[in-house]
């Protein structure tokens, strides 16, 4: 089904770009956001008729100040570490208010909107539940590697070596001393039609996996890199450009999971050096040469993983 | 016609569920809670009741579960006990707030350590101030009627609030009663379909769940505890009107034998049973005492409390939760506080009872009627825990 | 008593705190945030729409296809600098705001 889905799309291009704002300006997120730009583009790919469901942190604080909301869609908030779970509440709801009848028979995407706290940690629980369930909806993790709304505490998608108000370096510690968590792959071992990771610089690429995610039938899992220029100690202009750097330095691969098969979108064959992402990042500027070589080696190895699975999954007439 | 069923409790609380026809149940397993949530699995398995089941994977999940639910517009049930209920505080906070008519039972249970599964309320005591309406029922009856009830007083446009229906784990929940059933028909009469103003809708998009400063904080509190306290008249409206198609009655709170007595036990739950025998046997001897069962717990019935034990001079008010380093348990709280501004106010004594499972016996009522003489013969205003092991 | 600083009185707050007017933000502008502004150059400008697309406040507006380039709403946009930085043509520069 999900490959018969994936056949008719159509794909939103750079002429095709929609023109409305589900998610409105006037919202507080900080100079350079790339989490809220994250959150703008994909709510221009779901569009208008979606029912939305955030969890505390950044964006649900910045954008439902009593008495304004940004949202121009239904949303929701209640706690934390809850998002999938309301959502799963959501999504059946009109599932069995369609069934009987109470309204019109027709398809809302049910989108659940959370950080990587609020999804690697604290939510972890809720979103295997929703995933493992099955549900019908499309769960984004806006990742910007820390808890950014509490003052720049480490979580468990900080990447190795980052300074965070929880995980500084000093005498004895290099920044966060554990590797980021792989969420992308944990959602997929729930054996998901659809997981993928996004990029803001990367738009029409991130906008059409939103739009996939919501097409297909069941739980869709959609991971999206989200610069921090506030918690990660860099210029807000370069939000974007780190964005691009962490996909060229093979920091942040973009990929598919289709019913289980990787697919590699962007391949990084003459990948820039590691440094290149770093320097412009405050968090990173402790780290000694063998910490950053170090590193290097895992993000490659990391990648390649990736690459080797996606080449073993390709269709043979892809295979080189 | 309606029809006598000897039924399990928990059955029974299911089939109420069931004739309400509610569209969500999400729900986590916890003893002595189970019977209810398998049972309703098994409607739902057979198309009797035509709504999602939703096994969630923790009681937090089932509290955010109904709370998107229910903001969507489906009629929304779920059951908990002591852990689990413990689980969901943090989301209890949000269906009052955001005005969301869950419905949800908790078959009573003591908190852990040490971990036990039998019955006090130390459970839902612990939630006494989230803003649910709170409702005890004593026998199989009342389980069934009050749930059928919750529906219709949550969901009320002048309501909007949830209600949480506490019957005791194992002493009520698991026991065989004989309950009546009514006609579908006369249900329907009752209870009309759920249609909220506002819900999570395309068409109608609103925001649930904002951001409040502190410009805006203390006003949206007020705002909900005058919404339940107010909703005790919708409750008493839906009670006469239950009373008027069913043929049963309901009150906040109900007096048996208090008229002309010196001396009042309060309870809540199915001990009251227990405790009325006892004061049968006690009246029998000559003894002027009666006993108040409450009923509606939270939004606490004032007028109704305070009309009942006017002329008498000692309360002895049963608890079955502890509340470790103070004086005394919560409903002892309640009600001294209540009547601290009563002119000639009686002498209200505490006792803790049946906690964990301990039987609470007719013995322990009579001791506790002599205690209150006791006491108020020395003058002392205290509490004490009845049938501890010294 | 002392003046309350509130809002609005508890019996005005609509059912459930909920905010009823959708992308009511709109009336909040986040333009007095910006220590410095974009200035377009239409002469060097292709029209691409990067701008209005990396635009993290939703500042940028299209002006159609006749004026053929987007345009700043300076009520929202924050000063972040990302349309100058990543104009592929060099057409937008940051100035400073006077104070």
């Amino acid at each position: 089904m999900t490959a018969d889905v994936l056949k008719d799309f159509v794909k939103i291009t750079a002429k095709t770009i929609p023109v409305e704002e589900p998610f409105a300006s006037g919202h507080r997120a900080c100079q350079g956001c790339g989490e809220v730009l994250a959150l703008r583009l994909l709510m221009k790919a779901v569009g208008s008729e979606m029912l939305a469901v955030s969890c505390t942190g950044c964006m649900e604080v910045v954008s439902s100040t009593f008495p304004q909301t940004s949202w121009r869609v239904p949303w929701i908030h209640s706690a934390f570490e809850n998002a999938a779970a309301v959502a799963s509440g959501v999504e059946a709801a009109y599932k069995v208010m369609r069934r009987k009848g109470y309204i019109q028979d027709k398809k809302i995407p049910v989108v659940a909107i959370a950080g990587d706290g609020g999804t690697a940690d604290i939510g972890l629980q809720a979103l295997s539940g929703a995933l493992e369930r099955g549900h019908d909806f499309v769960y984004v993790c806006l990742d910007n590697e820390a808890y950014m709304n509490t003052g720049i505490q480490r979580s468990s998608a900080t990447p190795f070596g980052a300074m965070t108000t929880t995980s500084p370096p000093g005498k004895y510690s290099q920044g966060q001393y554990t590797w980021k968590k792989n969420m992308p792959a944990i959602a997929a071992a729930h054996d998901i039609p659809y997981v993928a990771t996004a990029s803001p610089a990367y738009h029409l690429d991130l906008m059409n996996k939103m739009r996939k995610a919501v097409a297909i039938e069941g739980p869709a899992y959609i991971h999206i890199y989200s610069p921090c220029p506030t918690g990660w100690r860099m210029r807000p202009e370069l939000a974007i450009e780190s964005a691009r750097l962490a996909v060229r330095t093979r920091v942040f691969p973009l990929y598919e999971v289709i019913n289980g098969k990787y697919v590699l979108n962007r391949k990084i064959n003459k990948p820039k050096p590691i440094q290149d992402y770093f320097k412009p990042q405050g968090r990173f500027r402790h780290l000694d040469e063998k910490t950053v070589a170090e590193i290097q080696e895992r993000v490659n190895a990391e990648y390649e993983k990736i690459a080797k699975w996606a080449e073993a999954d390709a269709p043979e007439d892809e295979k080189k | 016609m309606a029809k006598r069923v000897g039924i399990e409790v928990s059955l029974a609380l299911s089939e109420a569920v069931k004739m309400a026809n509610a569209d969500i149940v999400a729900a986590y397993p916890i003893t002595p809670q189970t019977h209810i949530v398998e049972h309703l699995a098994e409607l739902v398995a057979e198309g009797e009741l035509d709504a999602e089941f939703i096994p969630v994977e923790s009681e937090h999940s089932a509290m955010s579960t109904c709370i998107g639910s229910s903001a969507s517009g489906a009629r929304t049930f779920t059951a908990t006990s002591a852990q689990g209920l413990a689980l969901m505080h943090e989301l209890l906070y949000m269906p009052p707030a955001l005005r969301l008519p869950i419905v949800l039972a908790v078959a009573n249970r003591a908190m852990s350590p040490p971990i036990s599964i039998w019955n006090d309320h130390s459970d839902i005591m612990a939630e006494r101030d989230t803003g649910w309406i709170q409702l005890f029922a004593e026998n199989g009856q009342e389980v069934f009627d009050l749930t059928l009830q919750s529906f219709r007083i949550a969901e009320d446009p002048e309501v909007m609030l949830p209600v949480a229906v506490n019957l005791d784990g194992f002493t009520l929940s698991h026991v065989v009663e004989s309950v009546i059933f009514p006609e579908s028909d006369e249900v329907s009469k009752y209870l009309p379909p759920y249609k909220p103003a506002i819900r999570l809708d395309p068409e109608n998009p609103v925001s649930m769940g904002i951001f409040g400063i502190p410009e805006i904080y203390t006003e949206t509190k007020k705002a909900t505890d005058v919404a339940l306290l107010e909703s005790k008249k919708t409750i008493l409206k839906a009670w006469d009107e239950f009373g008027d198609i069913f043929g049963r009655e309901y009150a906040p709170i109900e007096t048996y034998e208090t008229e002309g007595v010196d001396t009042i036990l309060v309870t809540m739950g199915s001990i009251s049973e227990t405790a009325m025998t006892a004061v049968d046997e006690m009246r029998a001897k000559g003894k002027k005492v009666g006993l108040i069962k409450i009923r509606l717990w939270r939004p606490f019935p004032d007028e109704e409390f305070k009309a009942a034990v006017a002329g008498v001079k000692k309360i002895g008010v049963i608890d079955r939760c502890m509340t470790l380093g103070s004086h005394g348990g919560p409903v002892l709280m309640e009600i001294r506080s209540l009547l601290y501004a009563v002119a000639d106010r009686p002498q209200v004594f505490g006792f803790m009872l049946g906690l964990g499972g301990r039987d609470a016996t007719r013995d322990n009522f009579k001791y506790i009627y002599e205690q209150c003489q006791v006491l108020s013969e020395k003058g002392q205003d205290r509490h004490e825990m009845v049938g501890v092991m010294e | 008593m002392a003046k309350i600083e509130a809002l609005m009185s508890w019996k005005d707050i609509p059912l459930g705190c909920y905010v009823l007017e959708a992308g009511s933000t709109m009336d909040y502008k986040t333009g007095d945030w910006r220590s410095q502004r974009p200035i377009l150059d239409r002469e060097k400008c292709t029209y691409c729409g990067l701008c209005y697309i990396y635009c993290p406040d939703g500042a940028y507006k299209d002006m159609g296809s006749e004026e053929k380039y987007y345009l700043v709403d300076l009520d929202y946009c924050k000063g972040c600098g990302i349309c100058a930085y990543e104009c592929p043509a060099d057409a937008i520069e940051m100035l400073e705001e006077e104070v």
